[in-house]
């Protein structure tokens, strides 16, 4: 199945990596900088915050199901949009669980470097906020690992976007729903055949975080 | 070099500094004039690195007051005038980029133009144009301090700070370090250096400040200090004595 590339097999997978990398992408244009802001940021509740995150990185997927399905339920605040068991829910979906972990770990790396960089950045000029897209660059591959790890939660969770996308056929069918369906349907070549897919793709995420961190070290000595 | 009016001379006035009660710097007084090597000398603990803090608006002083002559010489550094002070750490902290982007980055952070260019002439003047893609990171440790110095030249600062300069260096590193740091003074910029390393101070320095304890015990020119010491103090580090 694999081979002969069925089309809908293919669908399948298109849409689960468009949505998991859209929700990747939101998830680190919003959590690499509040990250970073944390990291050089002190204000009182600062460690209830931190903790706060640290927590949520083990959110039950089934429960970030729960808060986006509330939230564009007809009778939810954001119901009058319509996006409940669409595609645009289920990254809303995957964004909340994946925000966690780029938030932590962006912040744990950006305050490693800037305990490190501090007094040249402030020799600078460049204090709070101002040193924050030196210490995201510098960070880069470190970062690029934390990035992949939320990957690599999204790809494997089936809880939320079974929850917000209903699981309807060729339209918000992910591999990891899929499987669950297909399976307890009996047809297990196709469950298969996605969890092969599945498994490649955890490889390669690891292979890439490996990759990253080697790449960084030739950087960071 | 400059075509600004003078930030010196600096006035250190009553310096004073503590961490929860604990005095680490007291009283200290001096003014630094332009030109020469001033050396602060003294046992680890002495308040020398503390003193290149304070005077470059690292630290906020707990009592008295540093002073620049130029008004325009921010002492706690406020974007868009850029400092004409500068400063190299003991371990120089070296960005994860080339040894290149390390200098322009400090370019552009203080808003300074051309940075491109300013950086190969800072490469080329401390005979680091080969290693200019290189990751500053992976460089010796001689070489990692020239960059700092570079990168702290490029930013042309009036005064420029060295915090023992050439503590983790080995003995060749050192002499290029030293003959670096004369040639800056033979351009016409101020040096405030701290060092371990008396043998340094007596080779570099043309005024000696020891301290002891937090306090500035003894402020006299080099010479002087090292042939006839004032106080018993002074005398005994300069002996290797252990003060107690």
């Amino acid at each position: 199945m694999i081979i002969s590339l069925d089309p809908q097999f293919l669908q399948i997978v298109g849409l689960s990596l468009r949505v998991t990398l859209t929700a990747l992408l939101l998830a680190a244009l919003i959590g690499l900088p509040l990250g970073a802001l944390l990291a050089v940021s002190r204000f009182p509740g600062r460690t209830a915050v931190i903790i706060l995150f640290n927590g949520l990185m083990g959110l039950p997927p089934v429960v970030a199901g729960l808060i986006v399905f509330l939230l564009l339920s007809r009778s939810g605040p954001l119901g009058g949009l319509g996006w409940l068991f669409s595609p645009t829910a289920m990254v809303m979906a995957q964004t909340l669980l994946v925000l966690p972990i780029v938030i932590s770990l962006a912040r744990s790396t950006i305050e490693e470097l800037w305990s490190e960089y501090r007094e040249h950045l402030m020799s600078l000029e460049l204090t709070g906020r101002r040193a924050i897209p030196t210490l995201l660059w510098d960070g880069r591959f470190a970062l690029a690992t934390g990035l992949l790890a939320g990957f690599g939660r999204a790809t494997a969770e089936v809880g939320a976007v079974l929850i917000v996308g209903g699981n309807i056929a060729g339209y918000t069918r992910t591999m990891t729903t899929s499987i669950a369906l297909e399976t307890s349907k009996g047809d297990l070549p196709l469950a298969l055949g996605l969890g092969i897919v599945l498994i490649a793709l955890t490889l390669t995420i690891n292979a890439a975080a490996y990759g990253a961190s080697r790449v960084g070290a030739r950087f960071a000595g | 070099m400059h075509d600004a009016i003078s930030i010196l001379p600096l006035k250190v006035e009553d310096l004073g500094f503590q961490v929860s009660g604990n005095r680490l710097l007291d009283g200290v007084s001096f003014i630094l004039t332009k030109g020469g090597i001033t050396t602060i000398i003294g046992h680890n603990g002495a308040g020398k690195s503390l003193t290149l803090r304070l005077c470059h608006g690292l630290l906020m002083p707990s009592s008295g007051a540093v002073k620049w002559h130029d008004e325009r010489a921010p002492q706690t550094g406020t974007h868009g005038t850029h400092k004409r002070h500068a400063m190299v750490f003991q371990r120089p902290v070296m960005l994860r980029r080339s040894a290149k982007a390390n200098i322009t980055h400090a370019l552009s952070a203080l808003g300074i133009p051309d940075i491109a260019t300013k950086a190969d002439f800072a490469l080329a003047r401390f005979g680091l144009s080969d290693l200019a893609e290189r990751p500053a990171r992976l460089m010796s440790g001689g070489e990692q301090q020239r960059l700092a110095i570079a990168r702290a030249w490029a930013l042309s600062p009036e005064v420029l700070f060295l915090d023992e300069p050439s503590s983790h260096l080995d003995p060749g590193a050192t002499r290029q370090i030293e003959a670096i740091v004369t040639s800056l003074v033979a351009e016409g910029m101020t040096i405030l250096m701290t060092t371990h390393d008396l043998g340094q101070a007596r080779r570099l320095s043309n005024r000696i400040l020891f301290f002891n304890k937090g306090r500035l015990v003894e402020d006299a020119p080099a010479e002087k200090f090292f042939s006839s010491p004032q106080t018993p103090e002074a005398r005994a580090f300069i002996v290797g004595d252990l003060l107690w």
